[in-house]
């Protein structure tokens, strides 16, 4: 990432100015090009430092809101190739493998699944159950019960 | 919950990604939603006000602007998780931190500037509880295809 990366960011973090010319308006702001300012945001999508551009919906306005973290207990050899499958799906949110740790926890694999309520969140994960078939030796949902603390990530500009 | 029309409707669906990078990019997203520049820029206008989009534009990852990240589980005696979740809390490292319904019912968060902090967060609230800390960080991530339907 490049200092002129983080006045972008700082710039564009609560969101793009709704005009005919969004990029040429925050290039004025940050006194650079329009085309820099393009080629930046083209070279940080790329690089995967944006995710993408576009809207951000508020999901709980929107009436999702429900989620349970799936975890699932997946052969190494396999995790690589379901993992993808799952990513791919519309209703998981993130997917990541990560270590098990014998015997307390065997889960390798986790999918976020999001739904209108828990009963549309449980048939999602049903349905990750039927994909990942004789794969998965074992999985549960770890349904959020409260919030006990949410300050945000900091951002590094 | 909102209640959407229908062009409300068809923007969200259509538009959680892929805008143009372009001189006059709302004119060709609307274009390929079939609509009008002005018609779009006014229906966003609305979405937002209305907070049913928090916001449009760029989805940074945290990640890739510095800094480290780590989740984290513990598994709390139900007695003690109140006074479990105060001290965990009192880390300012603790972004987020979250009761699930499972033996590890407490999964948190913990993110620094510095990468080599993380470990020591997690020493310390060992140390304060008693209990274990399990550092699930991400070996790998999945492209995630999420979008909301409407």
């Amino acid at each position: 990432m490049e200092a002129r990366d983080h006045a972008l960011i700082a710039a564009t973090q609560t969101g793009l100015p709704l005009v005919a010319d969004p990029y040429g308006a925050i290039a004025d702001r940050l006194g650079q090009s329009r085309d820099a300012v393009i080629a930046s945001l083209s070279r940080l999508l790329e690089q995967g430092a944006i995710r993408r551009i576009g809207i951000i919906p508020n999901h709980y306005a929107l009436g999702i809101t429900a989620n349970g973290m799936s975890v699932w207990d997946v052969a190494d050899g396999e995790v690589e190739c379901l993992g993808q499958a799952f990513g791919a799906l519309a209703f998981v949110s993130h997917c990541y493998r990560r270590p098990r740790h014998l015997p307390a926890w065997r889960y390798n694999l986790f999918a976020m699944v999001h739904g209108r309520s828990r009963e549309e969140v449980a048939e999602k994960v049903t349905e990750l159950a039927i994909l990942g078939g004789g794969h998965v030796r074992d999985h549960a949902v770890l349904y959020s019960k409260r919030i006990l603390k949410k300050t945000g990530l900091r951002l590094g500009a | 919950m909102i209640a959407l029309s229908d062009i409300e409707r068809h923007i969200i669906n259509g538009l959680q990604g892929g805008f143009p990078l372009s001189g006059r990019p709302f004119a060709d997203a609307a274009a390929t939603l079939g609509l009008d520049e002005q018609t779009l820029i006014a229906t966003l206008s609305a979405l937002v006000a209305k907070g049913v989009i928090s916001r449009f534009g760029p989805l940074w990852n945290p990640e890739e602007m510095g800094g480290a990240f780590c989740l984290a589980a513990m598994a709390v005696p139900p007695e003690r998780f109140d006074a479990v979740a105060e001290m965990v809390n009192a880390h300012a490292e603790i972004a987020h931190n979250y009761e699930r319904d499972h033996t590890h019912n407490m999964w948190f968060v913990a993110s620094s500037l510095d990468s080599g902090r993380i470990a020591g967060v997690f020493a310390e609230i060992e140390a304060e509880t008693g209990l274990t800390v399990w550092p699930m960080p991400k070996e790998r991530e999945f492209f995630v295809g999420f979008r909301v339907e409407v």
